[in-house]
């Protein structure tokens, strides 16, 4: 279980995090929904430690990982997979290396051909060919480069995976594949998933549980099945894309 | 007395700034060199770095000490000339190439190429969020990509300046002996009987600082760019402009130190 308690983060005078409280039940997949500069991003960059929170505390099974020590966080990250936004492949890289980077080193290291053949299993299972496995990602779409970001983020079978706009970018239908193939993967693995989007689409296809955050708090959160009737004027002028509410529409 | 507070700020301002800089990168130099020493080691990207910081900067380095050795030769031998001291050609060319002329242009043209390779290269990474993404694959941004190159800098450059002094001396030879009409024998044995190793030590010790300097900076800048591909051009004129201007600034440093002792 992830617990985030009264989370604050600010860029100099400008306060992203305001207080953010959010719980993630093990096995479950939240995803936090909000316009784009909310602090989305800031937030699940937080649990991971790529920026430290100004006060509030983060813990993981009951265990306080704010501030993990250096020593420490080798086995902790270990625990993660994450696909980022703009996939965010090693470009000097070729494709099996990328999906297999944590496998060719560090505590999870394995010999090379059981890595290999690890990542082309893993690329088979987001529906890429073997043939991807050679190739650079400068060489691969859109759409391939987040397949592979995907199998980078699920090769070493974490127990918390984290979706950072999977979909962005994205034309509809490979978007669809995207949503039903996380689905798959996250019930498959039995994993702990949180993802961030403002796609309403992807919320239905990957949610268990949803959280809007505004303004720096979140503003509701709750099963994806409420959603729709949550009486939250926020909630309900995000589901409908309206320019009228209480969201200002120019930012 | 506003204008004067205003006028007093503007100058504090850079200097507070470019004193924060200065002490940001030599804790990020530190950092660097303590993991240097400390596993793990990523062999294969060191051995990479040191192949595009040495092995392909050969052709770049031999074609400006070719030229500089050579154009060298040609003015101390006019300069010469008006005190009837054309003959010390050969001795003011290796004392030049040497202790100064080879370490410096060297540096140089490493900030040129490498500096601002590296810079662009991490720059890039980090506003694709590669950095980040290093770091949630439990591998450290400093050792997967400073210490290759700051380790190949400190290898690779010594021995870059030490050929650059070679074929730099080189160049002043064949301008002596084909169109200033030395004997080549002569020539040569006058090389080798003035240069003292305290000469190419110190140009080998110049040449460690200059590629630690350059692989450093890109690095430092590469990693603390800004947003976007405006951050990146930002990062890398950064890097190799305060690249150039410290290998000119260690070279003064380095030359009075060294040669008091």
């Amino acid at each position: 279980m992830i617990e985030l308690k009264h989370v604050h983060k600010a860029f100099g005078s400008n306060k992203v995090l305001r207080g953010v409280n959010l719980t993630i039940e093990s096995g479950t997949s939240m995803v936090v929904i909000g316009g784009s500069g909310t602090g989305k991003s800031i937030c699940l960059k937080s649990i991971l430690g790529l920026v430290s929170p100004d006060s509030g505390t983060i813990t993981l099974d009951g265990k306080d990982v704010t501030n993990v020590r250096r020593s420490e966080r080798d086995s902790f990250l270990a625990r993660f997979g994450m696909l980022f936004q703009g996939g965010a492949l090693f470009d000097s890289l070729p494709v099996w290396q990328n999906v297999a980077f944590r496998l060719l080193r560090g505590s999870l290291k394995r010999p090379k051909d059981e890595a290999r053949t690890i990542a082309i299993e893993k690329l088979r299972r987001v529906g890429l060919k073997k043939e991807v496995a050679d190739l650079f990602p400068a060489e691969l779409s859109g759409g391939m480069q987040k397949r592979v970001g995907l199998a980078r983020a699920i090769a070493a079978e974490p127990e918390i995976i984290f979706f950072d706009e999977p979909t962005t970018g994205l034309d509809p239908i490979m978007s669809g594949v995207i949503n039903d193939l996380i689905r798959e993967i996250v019930v498959e693995m039995g994993a702990t998933a949180m993802t961030i989007t403002h796609d309403m689409t992807s919320v239905r296809a990957i949610a268990d549980n949803v959280a809007m955050l505004h303004d720096g708090v979140i503003q509701w959160t709750g099963p994806v099945a409420k959603m729709d009737e949550s009486g939250d004027p926020y909630l309900e002028q995000f589901i409908h894309g309206s320019a009228e509410g209480p969201i200002e529409s120019v930012r | 007395m506003s204008w004067f507070f205003a006028a007093l700020a503007a100058i504090g301002r850079p200097v507070t700034r470019g004193l924060g800089t200065l002490g940001r990168l030599a804790i990020f130099g530190g950092e660097a060199l303590s993991h240097m020493l400390r596993p793990p080691f990523y062999f294969k990207e060191i051995l990479q770095s040191l192949l595009s910081v040495g092995y392909f900067s050969l052709p770049v380095v031999g074609m400006t000490a070719i030229f500089t050795g050579g154009a060298l030769a040609l003015q101390i031998y006019s300069g010469g000339a008006r005190f009837n001291a054309e003959a010390v050609v050969p001795q003011i060319v290796a004392i030049g190439m040497v202790r100064e002329l080879g370490p410096v242009l060297v540096g140089l043209m490493i900030a040129a190429r490498v500096t601002s390779s590296i810079a662009a290269e991490i720059a890039t990474m980090k506003v694709t969020e590669q950095i980040d993404a290093l770091v949630t694959l439990s591998t450290h941004p400093m050792k997967y990509l400073t210490v290759p190159r700051v380790l190949a800098g400190l290898i690779m450059v010594p021995l870059l300046v030490g050929i650059g002094d070679i074929i730099g001396i080189l160049g002043g030879y064949v301008v002596g002996t084909k169109s200033l009409g030395f004997n080549p024998a002569a020539y040569l044995q006058n090389t080798v009987n003035f240069i003292e190793a305290r000469d190419v030590i110190s140009s080998l010790i110049k040449g460690a600082a200059f590629g630690f300097i350059a692989t450093l900076l890109g690095c430092y800048h590469g990693i603390h760019t800004g947003r976007g591909a405006q951050g990146v051009g930002r990062a890398t004129k950064s890097a190799v402009e305060s690249a150039a201007i410290l290998i000119l600034a260690a070279n003064f440093l380095l030359t009075s130190i060294l040669f008091s002792l």
